[in-house]
């Protein structure tokens, strides 16, 4: 295929990230860092139950304390039909999570913003509250909602599932009556938080027109918009946001929290408000992830043939309905071509914060499952863990899970790769464990604009609206100068306010190198159109007979003219006398996205003292797609190795009976640090995406979901038994070994 | 005839059906159609993400079905 040959001047390169000196020398400019003269500060008050009616709030003695400026609670939100994330920004009725925000200040300071939220008095009736699946399910449970009814029945009582999800293939009973081996076992899962360095922070000001302006550390400023919009009822063209730099968001910046309190706040004092969240306000209020219970049964013939797999799923939600328990779904059998399956799954509520989004949200749950109960399968097989992974593998034309044959996917090659891969074929030593799993994503395209503005001297602008988390500015400036033909440092990529470019959405779903890169390549194409249309009039030539090669405009081939070519430079130099400054613009609503799979082993050892875990070695293996910059797709696996590894060793939500959350610091909450985890090794597999002219896919979200079921893999393999459940902490780890499973 | 399947949360407006056969060309005249068919469904199919031949758009409309197509209806996917 032409496509395998394909050379690339610019992209596969490896250039010094535009962005990376700002940010080293710590001159970036993240959330919290934008000031306005004037400005107040922002504070909330959290409530301290988990679950309890709100009776009454009296705010008169922070109203009239000297230097509050401006005080709120829902009652100064829209009334009208409150949506669940107003609900979720200052409750109503009832508090349904400890550190649930239910009113907000602005004052000269943050010392007399906290002594204003401590003088407001509210009055409770509290309630039990429900901390687990397993109590919202129970018969009698106390309900987090009193009118919610699964699916939105009216016909059936309420209860506190917001809504049940099933798929379904072939005969289950008939393909498990045909297994030699079943394996059939429950894996639980609690929260975990997303665990971005940087909390959520912002300035809003409102001027006198009621129009309001919002700087903020988003993976959306046009969500954000929108978002602001939703709550308080105010048009979009009364709302500009202008996005930060951005200190991570890994899925959990998808949502707002305080930008539409600060809004308020402003439009109420007259005055900017910041608000910057504190660490334990990010654990206590903002998006974790789902925990799950996780039911797989999984069956298979002598030869290794899954013959079949079912599965029971439930995913808390939090306060509000919406877990990622579909994706979870579709997600649980995606790497295999199964011709019979059962799965259900439960969105539950309960009185825990609202989860957000978490990097390929639902998948590290439901495919640490699969990819355990598979890992067993093997075992009983006596078969290598990849050997059994590639008999059922899902490839081009496999039906998936959720329906539709997948087109060109790279499961297949990953697979293959890492059974040749080094690391591989090396043995591990004594003592230390090894273990395999597959990952999946989905990936999506959504709606980006981007336009291209050359200056006279031949440099180039990319202004494009998606904020760039992962490296997707020098991902964009690549695809530009591959598509121009002109150096990369002589392009530079602005990441635009929602009114200084078109409509983009977040930057999440592994979208942005996909999708806005489809936008940035489309509006590079209209430049060049442009410059073939200039260099025409300057050869009295027609547009038609003039081609692009390698940022130059030459003749066509036949075309009967002596000229020389006319460079990119040259065309922006003289783009005053032929016609104006050179700019092309392009928007997309991105399709076919690309599914990305990948392969991850990591060899482990167990202190049977301590019961610490530690990481020898992890290996990832991936399909890019096409590598627009390796080294940023490596950093994907790499930081997604990391997290899905801190998951399933000692990340995790420890609650009381009540409710609160015991562990919201980075003191107790514990992500790995660098001195944790060995270097990740990394190996791009490149199976190109039919629906990119680069051949893209996404590579953002896959690398988490691996790690969890590779690591539980390993740890089993060095104790001779399973941890079923995450994480695998030390004082788990130690009760396993003192029960011996 | 293009083969359209639906997900089980979509069932309750097809009285159970899971997958009907529909002669149309472009996923605007699908979703008219089947809204005939499915007083209601419309407004949830818009929704919804499809899958046209194996190609997974979020937003179809203008899409071409040919006589062969398989379509199926899913859940829009968001991601972190």
């Amino acid at each position: 295929m032409a496509e395998a040959v394909r050379e690339f001047t610019a992209i596969g390169t490896r250039p010094i990230r535009p962005d990376g000196v700002e940010k080293v020398t710590g001159k970036a400019n993240f959330g919290a860092d934008f000031s306005l003269p004037g400005m107040l500060y922002g504070k909330v008050l959290r409530s301290p139950h988990a679950h309890a009616r709100i009776k009454s709030i009296d705010s008169s003695e922070a109203e009239s304390m000297e230097g509050v400026f401006s005080v709120i609670t829902s009652a100064d939100f829209p009334n009208e039909n409150p949506s669940d994330m107003s609900r979720n920004i200052l409750a109503r009725d009832k508090v349904l999570y400890h550190g649930h925000a239910l009113a907000a200040v602005a004052a000269r300071s943050n010392s007399i913003a906290e002594e204003a939220i401590d003088s407001i008095k509210v009055e409770y009736e509290v309630l039990p509250p429900v901390l687990s699946a397993d109590a919202a399910l129970a018969e009698g449970a106390p309900l987090v909602d009193e009118n919610l009814r699964t699916n939105g029945d009216e016909s059936i009582a309420p209860s506190n599932v917001a809504a049940t999800v099933h798929y379904e293939r072939g005969d289950v009973d008939k393909g498990f009556e045909e297994a030699d081996y079943i394996v059939e076992e429950e894996y639980r899962i609690p929260s975990a938080h997303q665990g971005y360095i940087e909390p959520h922070a912002c300035v809003a000001d409102v001027n006198e027109k009621g129009r309001a302006s919002v700087w903020c550390c988003t993976q959306g400023a046009f969500e954000v918009r929108n978002y602001i919009s939703e709550v308080l009822r105010k048009k979009i063209s009364d709302i500009k946001v202008t996005p930060s730099e951005i200190g991570g968001g890994f899925g959990g910046k998808t949502v707002v929290y305080v930008e539409p309190v600060a809004v308020r706040l402003s439009e109420l004092a007259g005055r900017p408000v910041k608000m910057v969240m504190n660490r334990e306000e990010v654990f206590r209020a903002t998006g974790p992830c789902s925990a799950t219970v996780c039911r797989v049964k999984v069956g298979a013939n002598k030869d290794g043939i899954i013959t079949a797999a079912k599965a029971w799923m439930t995913y808390e939600a939090g306060a509000f309905p919406g877990s990622p328990v579909t994706p979870g779904c579709m997600s649980i059998f995606a790497p295999y071509d199964l011709k019979n399956f059962v799965i259900d799954g439960l969105d539950v509520l309960v009185n825990k914060p609202k989860v957000a989004a978490y990097r390929a949200p639902g998948a590290p749950q439901s495919m640490h499952a699969m990819e355990s109960a598979v890992d067993e399968l093997a075992r009983k097989l006596n078969m290598d863990p990849i050997d059994l992974r590639l008999k059922n593998a899902a490839d081009e034309g496999t039906e998936a899970p959720y329906g539709p044959k997948y087109p060109a996917i790279g499961l297949v090659e990953c697979l293959k790769a890492a059974k040749v891969h080094p690391n591989y074929v090396r043995k591990p030593a004594e003592g230390v464990g090894r273990g395999v799993a597959v990952g999946f994503w989905f990936n999506i395209g959504m709606q980006s604009s981007a336009e291209i503005w050359v200056a006279p001297n031949g440099s180039v602008t990319i202004m494009e609206g998606s904020p760039d988390i992962g490296g997707s500015r020098a991902s964009m400036c690549l695809m530009a100068a591959e598509t121009l033909g002109i150096p990369y440092d002589s392009i530079n990529a602005v990441i635009g306010d929602t009114e200084s470019t078109g409509f983009c959405n977040l930057t999440g779903g592994s979208r942005t190198t996909f999708a806005t890169g489809l936008a940035v390549v489309q509006a590079c194409e209209d430049v060049i159109a442009e410059c073939k249309k200039r260099a025409a009039m300057t050869w009295d030539l027609d547009v038609e007979q003039v081609d692009w090669e390698d940022g130059y405009a030459v003749p066509e081939p036949g075309v009967n003219i002596e000229v020389e070519p006319l460079s990119f430079a040259e065309l922006a130099k003289t783009a005053g006398r032929t016609g104006g400054p050179l700019v092309g613009r392009a928007s997309v609503n991105a399709q076919g996205a690309g599914a990305c799979f990948s392969v991850n082993w990591t060899d482990v050892t167990v202190d049977r003292d301590t019961g610490k875990v530690d990481v020898q070695a992890f290996t990832a293996v991936q399909d890019a797609g096409r590598a627009i910059h390796p080294a940023y797709v490596e950093g994907q696996m790499q930081g997604g190795a990391v997290q899905g590894i801190g998951w399933a060793l000692n990340e995790e939500y420890i609650y009381d009976d009540n409710g609160i959350l015991e562990n919201a610091s980075f003191l107790d909450y514990r992500i790995p640090v660098a001195s944790d985890v060995p270097m990740i090794d990394c190996q791009i597999v490149e199976v190109p995406n039919p629906s990119h002219p680069y051949g893209v896919r996404g590579v953002g979200e896959t690398p988490i979901v691996a790690p969890l079921a590779a690591t539980a893999n390993a740890v089993r393999e060095v104790l001779g038994f399973r941890i079923n459940d995450l994480p695998m902490s030390p004082p788990r780890v130690l009760e396993a070994l003192d029960n011996g499973s | 005839m293009a083969r359209v399947v639906f997900p089980a949360n979509l069932m309750n407006y097809t009285n159970g059906v899971s997958e009907v056969e529909v002669s149309c060309s472009t996923f605007r005249e699908l979703v008219q159609q089947l809204n005939s068919l499915y007083p209601g469904i419309g407004d949830d199919l818009r929704k919804s993400a499809v899958a046209i031949d194996g190609q997974i758009y979020q937003d179809a409309w203008f899409e071409k079905i040919g006589p062969t197509s398989e379509v199926f209806f899913m859940q829009r996917i968001e991601g972190g």
